[in-house]
């Protein structure tokens, strides 16, 4: 029991930052995810008087994937009735060729922006529609999600902080006695903090496999799951390799700090 | 004979404005027992402290079993600690830790196997007669028997020099006698040199010694 009350301040501590960092690593998976998907389903729009050099504009603009001259038939299709068809070619030829560009990602206004500007550089490009009003909008809402996230990790992170600062000073209350004692019989400071270390590597340890539980559990929820789908996604929740190594790095740095800290604080009785 | 310690000219203070010990010079022989003696706030403890480096000398030199104290690295006086035993009068005993690991303590710290580790600390525990508490924490103990396995912590690694500040200080007369058997043992058997830091010699001793006696900053050895 004595031995839990010891471990559990700075687990309880490690785990809430881990947690917060985890959530934070979901959102932005999900987010990026997310914009892929979007990115799938938005184009602009180029309007040319000339047919325009394909390879030429994707090699001048890296944010774009493809480009595609639309046909103008389903147009024509309809102003068919009574049109011969020497006039139905020469309507072809008068007009305007249409282009749909599919972008690598889905982009900030700022990067519409600068494509539509560089695009009209070329005399030829009439217009170029962004859908700008739906586009703006989406992409402020995710903005404006991640912002939220990161606040909320943040907070938590600055909390638990505090939370661990206020652990550094029972530490070291409870270790300098012993470090102290140590060092009266002569034992070098590797030795007298190595009880220390030990305790930080072993919450961390404790707190990282804890998150890995949690977020192994969730990643595996049905419940996780139908929501993903729900939104048209697929994201890792949880990478039991990379994540996890992550939370342990992150946990190992947090406990070391503190338990070094101590080590350097520690001042011998006169 | 071989001088444990040799003080020249030697002034400790805690602050600068006051000189606790004012410019004293004294020799102790190697394997002798050594009591010193004073009024309260007379700097005996002071004097103790500054033999095992916890206090450096504000001025003179100190030196304890070849080593210098003024301006001694950590390395050399972690040396000087594991070849002295220390007994406090507030015990410092580890909380977290058994009996049997306190007694371990110095031996853990020089490096013995834990076979020796063992051994040592079964072979102590029966001579302070606290065998059957080797399993308990400090504060389980009466402050008696807390005293007891201080005085077997400072003997385990059968230490060259072995300082006591007020080992008996309210003692019972039982611990008090253990005690004092105990560190005289040292002295006849270990050829350790033992300094005491008392209030009161007791009547009966078993070995010879020297007195020396702390007033008004300086020491002098009593006849």
């Amino acid at each position: 029991m004595k031995s839990l009350r010891n471990h559990l301040s700075l687990v309880v501590a490690l785990l809430s930052i881990l947690f917060s960092l985890q959530t934070f690593i979901i959102v932005d998976r999900s987010i990026n995810a997310y914009k892929d998907n979007l990115s799938n389903n938005y184009s602009l729009v180029v309007v040319s008087q000339k047919i325009l050099n394909a390879n030429f504009i994707i090699n001048q603009h890296k944010l774009i994937k493809n480009i595609v001259l639309l046909s103008p038939d389903k147009v024509i299709k309809k102003l068919n009735h009574g049109i011969s068809k020497k006039n139905i070619d020469l309507l072809k030829l008068s007009l305007p060729k249409f282009y749909k560009l599919i972008l690598l990602q889905y982009p900030s206004p700022d990067e519409v922006n600068n494509l539509t500007k560089s695009l009209l550089r070329d005399t030829s490009v009439i217009k170029v529609e962004t859908f700008s009003k739906s586009h703006d909008t989406t992409y402020k809402l995710l903005l404006l999600f991640k912002t939220v996230i990161s606040v909320f990790a943040f907070s938590v992170g600055i909390v638990t902080i505090l939370l661990i600062s206020k652990e550094l000073k029972i530490w070291q209350f409870k270790h300098t006695e012993r470090m102290s004692i140590m060092g009266l019989f002569g034992a070098p400071t590797w030795l007298s903090s190595a009880v220390l270390f030990r305790l930080a590597f072993v919450d961390a340890l404790i707190a990282s496999v804890f998150a890995f539980v949690i977020f192994s559990y969730v990643a595996s929820s049905v419940w996780v799951e139908e929501q993903l789908e729900n939104i048209g996604i697929t994201v890792v929740v949880f990478d039991p390799i990379m994540d996890f190594g992550i939370m342990l790095g992150l946990a190992l740095l947090l406990s070391t700090l503190l338990a070094t800290l101590i080590v350097i604080s520690h001042k011998e009785e006169v | 004979m071989d001088k444990v310690i040799v003080a020249d000219n030697l002034s400790l203070s805690y602050s600068k404005d006051e000189t606790i010990i004012n410019k004293v010079s004294f020799s102790i022989d190697s394997g002798s027992f050594v009591f010193i003696t004073g009024a309260s706030g007379s700097g005996k403890s002071t004097l103790l402290k500054s033999l095992y480096g916890a206090l450096k000398p504000q001025e003179g030199s100190l030196v304890v079993a070849g080593v210098e104290l003024k301006g001694v690295t950590k390395s050399k006086l972690n040396l000087l600690r594991k070849h002295t035993g220390i007994v406090f009068q507030d015990y410092k005993l580890v909380k977290e830790w058994t009996i049997e690991k306190n007694i371990m303590l110095p031996l853990i710290i020089s490096g013995y196997d834990k076979t020796v580790q063992q051994n040592q600390v079964d072979t102590l525990l029966k001579h302070v007669r606290l065998k059957h508490q080797a399993g308990k924490y400090p504060q389980e103990l009466s402050g008696g028997e807390q005293q007891r396995v201080a005085m077997a912590r400072a003997l385990s690694h059968n230490p060259v020099l072995i300082l006591a500040d007020e080992p008996t200080g309210n003692l019972d007369d039982y611990s008090s006698q253990l005690i004092w058997n105990l560190l005289e043992g040292a002295n006849t058997d270990l050829k350790s040199t033992v300094i005491v830091v008392t209030h009161h010699i007791p009547e009966s001793m078993g070995v010879d010694y020297k007195h020396f006696h702390i007033e008004y900053g300086s020491i002098h050895e009593v006849a």
